[in-house]
């Protein structure tokens, strides 16, 4: 747990986060994001206010050495989840929720994951809108969203806003949020008070992370522009299968761990697939992290926590 | 059966087993491969009337995509195929869907 800084910044500062298993565990309190400390210590029991996690990459139905049993390594993070001891609001699932968007993957994912008997609010990944009309996934977790499956919503004074950016893709490019989705998140923000904290959650990361490898959102500069006058924005992506951390001004960028597999760091493999590691390793590296940032200092601390080891 | 038709039989059997005979040998099968998130060998050039196929090695399902919308594959998971054949001269790029940052492009010359 990181000291508090008082003054005005300390509203707009999202100070420390926690992972918890292959989850982040974030709790907001009168409307500022800050840690709960580790899951499990006493700090976790006496949260107050809004608490929710992070899950990402589940990519049910990857059967492949990297972790042939991508089922068991989900119920292990939710069977983590349920154990802890002050109780998550929600959760949001930042994509590839499945591996070939396959009805069977998705059942498999919605079976485990309502385990945690929590909302969830999902993103696609460009994994979970590959079926011929693409129809599975909006028929599933569409419902009042618009486009190709964005959407807003409000909880204890935060604004959450869970973005689409796998769809229509080109040539050439990388994630992609399209002129519509950059032209409702316009609309969306507009007349909100600029002290309101933003959570942006979406699969891709928003911000030029690893272009060699498609590791960034290519029109992400015009939906930052209009997020920049916001005190505290949280930018919360999946897809890379790693915890990455930048600070820009107010926004804060990460990306979560997957469930099912790791990837290699960027540039340091001769492509992004999923990275093999030694089979008692595996739980280290989609074990639990805890990450701290001092937004207002532009300082970071990342803590990893594997859940095993 | 009398023996003109007989003849003419054998005569179009011959006709037949000459078109498969030949058709390899004017515009060959070209393979590409997909390995490590790179289409190998990236650019290929064929003559017209000839098949490509891909092979996704990759353990992640990937796409060969048209930018123009002239192909399109299912996504393909490890192993898996996908092949078109190029009958009109051009260049044709494509790219996967999934992985945008992939692209390959196949050209297209007027055949023999």
């Amino acid at each position: 747990m990181t000291d508090h800084e008082d003054g005005p910044s300390r509203r707009k500062v999202l100070e420390c986060m926690t992972w918890a298993g292959t989850g982040v565990l974030w709790t907001i309190t009168g409307g500022v994001p800050h840690s709960l400390g580790l899951v499990g210590e006493a700090a976790a029991q006496e949260a107050k206010g809004l608490t929710f996690l992070q899950i990402s990459d589940s990519h049910m139905g990857f059967d492949k050495p990297a972790n042939p049993n991508v089922k068991s390594t989900l119920e292990e993070a939710i069977g983590r989840i349920k154990t802890m001891p002050a109780k998550p609001s929600f959760m949001i699932h930042t994509g590839d929720i499945t591996h070939l968007s396959k009805v069977s993957e998705f059942d498999d994912a919605e079976k485990i994951i309502s385990d945690a008997r929590l909302d969830v609010h999902y993103v696609p990944g460009e994994h979970d809108i590959i079926d011929p009309e693409n129809k599975l996934y909006k028929e599933r977790y569409g419902r009042g969203t618009k486009g190709d499956g964005w959407y807003s919503f409000d909880a204890n004074g935060v604004h959450f806003m869970g973005l689409v950016n796998v769809a229509n893709l080109k040539g050439g490019g990388m994630g992609s949020l399209g002129a519509e989705q950059l032209s409702w998140i316009e609309d969306d923000l507009k007349g909100r008070s600029a002290s309101q904290p933003i959570v942006v959650f979406a699969h891709i990361p928003l911000w030029a992370l690893y272009p060699q490898w498609g590791w960034g959102t290519e029109d992400s500069e015009r939906a930052l522009g209009t997020l920049k006058r916001f005190g505290s924005v949280t930018v919360l992506n999946g897809h890379i299968h790693q915890v990455m951390q930048k600070v820009e001004g107010n926004v804060t960028f990460h990306t979560a761990r997957s469930t099912a597999f790791p990837q290699p760091a960027p540039g340091s493999a001769p492509s992004p697939g999923p990275m093999k590691v030694p089979d008692d390793k595996l739980r280290t590296v989609l074990g639990t992290a805890s990450v701290t940032f001092k937004q207002g200092e532009q300082r970071l601390a990342i803590i990893d926590t594997p859940l095993q080891g | 059966m009398n023996y003109s038709g007989m003849l003419a039989r054998s005569a179009m059997a011959m006709l037949v087993g000459f078109f498969v005979a030949v058709a390899p040998a004017r515009a060959a099968d070209v393979e590409v491969k997909i390995d490590n998130f790179v289409y190998n060998p990236q650019q290929v050039t064929v003559k017209a009337g000839a098949t490509v196929i891909w092979t996704n090695h990759d353990d992640i399902p990937h796409t060969v995509t048209s930018s123009t919308g002239v192909f399109r594959s299912k996504a393909l998971d490890t192993d898996d195929k996908f092949s078109f054949t190029f009958t009109t001269p051009g260049t044709y790029k494509y790219f996967c869907a999934l992985h945008p940052h992939m692209t390959g492009s196949i050209v297209v010359e007027a055949g023999p």
